[in-house]
Formats: C-alpha cells, structure tokens, sequence
C-alpha cells in the first residue's frame, strides 16, 4: 500500500480542522482570557452559527453564494445577540464567579440545543457550497471550497490580532485581561468589556459552523466535538494565551485529522481528552504557556 | 461511642422508618420509582461528599458510577460471578478507580478540577464505546436470566421481584447513610468541612489537606460506584449511557436541588427531580430542557438548595 495519497488527504483534512478548530478555539480563549470563566455552551454557539447557515440558504432564494455571504454576517450577529442576552441575564448576575458560571452555562446548552431539536429537527441538513470547484490530485480529488476555509480562518484570525494589538477596543480588553481593577480604576466599564467580549467569542464560534457547514452537514448536536476540541486546544496553548491557542490549534487540528484517518475518531478523541487532563494535572501552564502571574 | 448530631440522627431514622414502610402503601410501578429514587440517591450521597460537604465540584462522577456498573455487570456477564460477589467486585472497582483518579485530580482546584474531572470521565466514557465489542457500547450488555436472582443465607432472592428489588435497595441506602452520617457529623467531617470553607487555614493547622481530599475523593466514588453496582445488577443492564455526561449533571442537580452539604439534601433532591422527570417524559426529551433551566435557576437565586436553605433560614443543625 502507498501510504503517500493518505498522508496528503489526512494533512489535508487535519489543516480544514486546524483551521475552524482555531477559529473556534480563540472564542473560547478570549472568554477565558479576559474574564476568567469557562463557557461549556461554545459549543452550541458554534453548532447555531451551523444551523444560522443552513436557515439563509433555504430562505434566500438565488445562488448559494448569496446565501453563504448572507449567513457569514446574519449568523454571527444572531449568535452575538443571544450571547449578550445570556451575559446580561445570567452571567453578570452570578458575578461571572467561576464555579456558578460553569453550572450556569451547562444549563444554557442544555436549553440551547433542546430548543434547537424542537425548531430545526432531529436530522442533519446540508448546505450548498458557495462554489464547486475540485482540485484533481493524481489519488482524489479535493474540493477547493475547503482550501477556502484555510484562507478565511487565516485572513479572520489575523484581523482578529490585528484588532486586539491595534484598536482601542483591543487594547481596552487586553487592559481588562491584564488587570481587572487598575482597569476599573482608569474608568474602563468592566462590564461593558465582558459582554463585547462574551458576545465575540461566541461570534468567532458561530463563524467557525458557517465556515464548516458546506463541508459537514447541519446538525442539533454538533457543538460536542468543536467543545471538546477547543477545551482541549485552549489548555495545551496555555489559558488565555492567544499564540498559544493558534500553536495547539494547528497542532491539536492536524494530529487529531492524522490520528482520525489512521486509527479511528474514537480513539483520536481518548487520546485528546487524556492529553487535556495530564496537561492540566502536570502543566497548568499549558504546553506554550508561560507560568502564570 | 458519641452520637454528635442527635436531632439529625433522629430525623435520618424517622426517614428509615418511613421508607421502610412506604412499601405496604405504595403501588407495585411506585415501587419501582421509589427503588430508583433510593439507588439515584445514594449516587447523589456520594457525590455530595465531595461537592457539598469538601466543596470541590466534579463533573466526572458518572465515570465512578460506570465503573461500579461495569466492574460489578462485566464480571456477571461473562464469568457468571453470583451477584453479591459482583457488587463486592464493583465497589472494589470504584474505589480503585477513585483513589487513582483522585491522586491526579487532585492536584488541580476549582475551574481546572472541574475540567480535569469532565475530560477523565469523558475518556471513560468513550473508552467503553471504543471497546464495544467487550462493553457492548450504546447497546450495552443484558444480564442473562441466570444472573437475575442470587441464594443468601438459604433464602432465594429474585432480581424481578419489585418487593426484593425495593428492600434490597433500601438496606444499602439504609446502610450507606448511616455510614455517612457518621463520617459527616463526626471529626473527619469537620475536617471536610474545614477545607470546604478555608483549605490554607486548615492546611496552617498542621492537617495534611490532599489526604484530607483524596480520602473524602475516594469515599464520594466508592459510594457512587456502589450505587452504580446496585443499578446495573439490580435491573440487568449494562450500557454507555451510563458514562455519560449527563450522568454526572444528573448527581449534581439531584445535590443541588436537595442542598449541597446537607446530609438528607441528596436523597430530596433525587425525589423532586425524578417524580418531575417521570411526569415530563411524555414530552419526549423536554426533561433536558427541564434539567437546563434548573441549572441556571438554582445558581441565580437558589445556591443552596431546598435543605441548606431551611437550614440557614431555621435549622441549623440540618447538616
């Protein structure tokens, strides 16, 4: 047996995955990173981002690339409005404490997706690509929308950084990040800055099921694996630790591709959640981290 | 020996006596809801040990559970242990399983603990997926008719029997919160309680608080396991469904609802959420709708739970 066409379509499929994962993965370390808690619904805001996609494209009539550009905005800004609701209603009630914010938010995907499996139904539903195009290697072919998905995780992940270093609001959330009272103290409304923040991390997921929508299929309990993948992306790159999350993205996207096409899905994900576990008992820092202040 | 806590130990028999005696009133499917409150209830025992009385919240007690089910059903299923063996064996399995993971986890606190606990159980979890063919995974494994009735002291006892099932259920309840009752209310307790409300402070007071932990650590899953033993035996089945997540968020809001830290807490708990459960199921997966909201609406406005709350407003030494 060759081993040369399935090592290029795993580095494949691992690079799509790295790339959504990473995508989805800094959502979930930007909540963590400035406001120190962890959401266990992220997942589902991913998975609703899936479910937006697939609701523009059978509403808007015309080419699925309308659709596809319409659900890229409409979809986000969807998820961002319910994310700032669930801040304003629970999160800031119980004082974004870490321990309630978990049991909180446990519940809030529960409710999520019970309500999802009510309105959008128990089967997974497949959007249109916005373009068909397949790249012919010798072995397979490939489909070109997914090297798509590369270059928009890139293009949106570097002008999420550049927003974070550059822009007013960026540095306001690193200041937050740095030094919740000293900020308070400079007149920066915390408050203000956990729901902006809260409501783009779940924007980032939400784009991630947009983006991954035309090469998976829709369905009510999709935000598992993005979940369980960015727990285990954010804890390796070190909490909080934008680099760190890109790095353990790729790494965690392309070894869990390689692992799933060699060995089986199941494995791949023992494997994965062992690691976060050993990580967090032995490494607190993460593995790119540095020790915490 | 000194029995601290009279009042509650009054009123922990009076719940005995009661239990006991629900079997002569009760219809023959109450019954059979009333033996899985009581088994639920002492999964939700042993978790509150750890989370309600030593403060540190898991999220990975179905792994606990599961491996109580499987060590006690796998054990039963293919070497035809009798069951009072198998549930030995099954607690046997829980607690090594317990001591193992505790001596990790417990190196971890609060958000990290938390993940650490869900990401071990998940790893359970999908280990007896991925093993199948042995596990049985989602199908899971039935019990042969051979292993569904056992001889003790001469006396055949019948697994299908409601009466048998709902008796033998409540000796371990019976015997699992007495056995609390007096680790809870005596010294080993307080020092639970100690690390609960200042672990440095008790730590400066010379204790060693990672023992402390792992002893309370294993006690919680060795309970739970056991009543994961009782369970699988006692209705013949062993299956993933058991390692689930929700497994786990089941204990914690049976604990929740009940009231953390309170000894009678679980077993309240586990009765409001199963009758409402019970009466909801028609609607087919609403309950998990249900379970959701009660997340978030006991973490707003009710942390303490339908016991802590009496025992903060009235009864302090409901405990």
């Amino acid at each position: 047996m060759n081993i040369a066409p399935y090592l290029l379509l795993a580095t494949l499929e691992g690079l799509v995955q790295a790339s959504v994962l990473m995508l989805t993965a800094l959502g979930l370390s930007l909540v963590f990173g400035v406001m120190r808690v962890v959401n266990v619904a992220h997942g589902e805001f991913f998975m609703l981002g899936a479910v937006g996609a697939w609701i523009c494209a059978t509403l808007i009539p015309g080419p699925p690339a309308v659709a596809f550009v319409a659900a890229l905005v409409l979809a986000p800004l969807f998820v961002g409005a319910i994310a700032w609701a669930a801040d304003w209603a629970i999160l800031k009630r119980i004082d974004y404490n870490p321990e309630a914010t978990i049991v909180a938010t446990i519940g809030l995907m529960y409710i999520i997706q019970q309500t999802t499996l009510w309105s959008f139904g128990p089967n997974a539903q497949a959007v249109d690509a916005p373009f068909y195009y397949t790249l012919r290697f010798p072995w397979f072919g490939y489909s070109t929308y997914k090297f798509f998905i590369i270059g928009a995780a890139v293009v949106l992940v570097g002008g999420l950084l550049y927003f974070l270093r550059h822009s007013k609001v960026g540095l306001v959330m690193r200041a937050t990040q740095f030094d919740r009272e000293t900020a308070q103290n400079f007149g920066i409304s915390v408050g203000r800055v956990y729901s902006i923040v809260f409501a783009v991390g779940a924007m980032l997921a939400a784009i991630g099921g947009v983006l991954v929508v035309p090469a998976q299929q829709a369905h009510y309990l999709m935000g598992h694996d993005p979940l369980l993948l960015s727990f285990v992306v954010v804890i390796v790159g070190g909490l909080g630790s934008i680099p760190g999350t890109i790095a353990a993205a790729i790494l965690i996207g392309m070894s869990d591709g390689l692992l799933s096409v060699f060995f089986s899905p199941t494995l791949a994900k023992i494997f994965s959640t062992l690691l976060v576990a050993l990580v967090l008992v032995f490494k607190p820092e993460g593995l790119f981290g540095k020790a915490g202040r | 020996m000194v029995l601290h806590n009279k009042k509650l130990a009054a009123l922990c028999l009076a719940v005995l006596v009661l239990l006991f005696a629900l079997q002569f009133v009760l219809s023959s499917y109450m019954i059979l809801a009333a033996t899985r409150i009581l088994i639920l209830a002492v999964f939700a025992m042993g978790y509150n040990m750890l989370m309600g009385y030593t403060g540190l919240l898991s999220l990975g007690h179905a792994m606990f559970f599961a491996a109580g089910v499987y060590a006690s059903g796998m054990v039963t299923y293919y070497f035809g242990v009798s069951l009072p063996l198998a549930f030995l064996i099954g607690i046997l399995g829980a607690f090594a399983a317990s001591l193992i993971i505790g001596l990790l986890v417990l190196r971890t606190q609060t958000v990290s603990f938390m993940i650490v606990t869900l990401m071990f159980a998940q790893a359970a979890y999908l280990t007896t997926l991925y093993f199948s063919r042995y596990t049985g995974g989602d199908q899971g494994l039935t019990l042969p008719t051979s292993a569904r009735s056992f001889r003790l002291f001469g006396q055949v006892l019948d697994m299908t029997s409601d009466l048998t099932r709902y008796n033998i259920a409540f000796a371990v309840f019976a015997v699992t919160l007495i056995g609390l009752y007096l680790i809870t209310q005596g010294p080993i307790g307080r020092l639970f309680v100690a690390v609960r409300e200042n672990e440095d402070r008790t730590r400066m007071l010379g204790f060693d608080t990672y023992r402390i932990k792992l002893v309370a650590f294993t006690v919680s899953g060795t309970v739970s396991g056991m009543a994961g033993a009782l369970y699988g035996l006692m209705f013949g089945f062993v299956g993933s469904s058991f390692a689930a997540f929700q497994t786990s968020i089941e204990a914690l809001l049976y604990t929740l609802i009940g009231g953390p830290g309170t000894l009678l807490g679980p077993l309240l708990g586990t009765t409001v959420m199963t009758m409402l459960i019970d009466r909801l199921s028609g609607l087919t997966t609403a309950y998990l709708v249900v379970i959701g909201v009660l997340l978030i609406v006991v973490t707003l406005w009710f942390p303490a739970g339908i016991l802590g709350t009496i025992r903060n407003r009235w009864l302090p030494w409901l405990k």
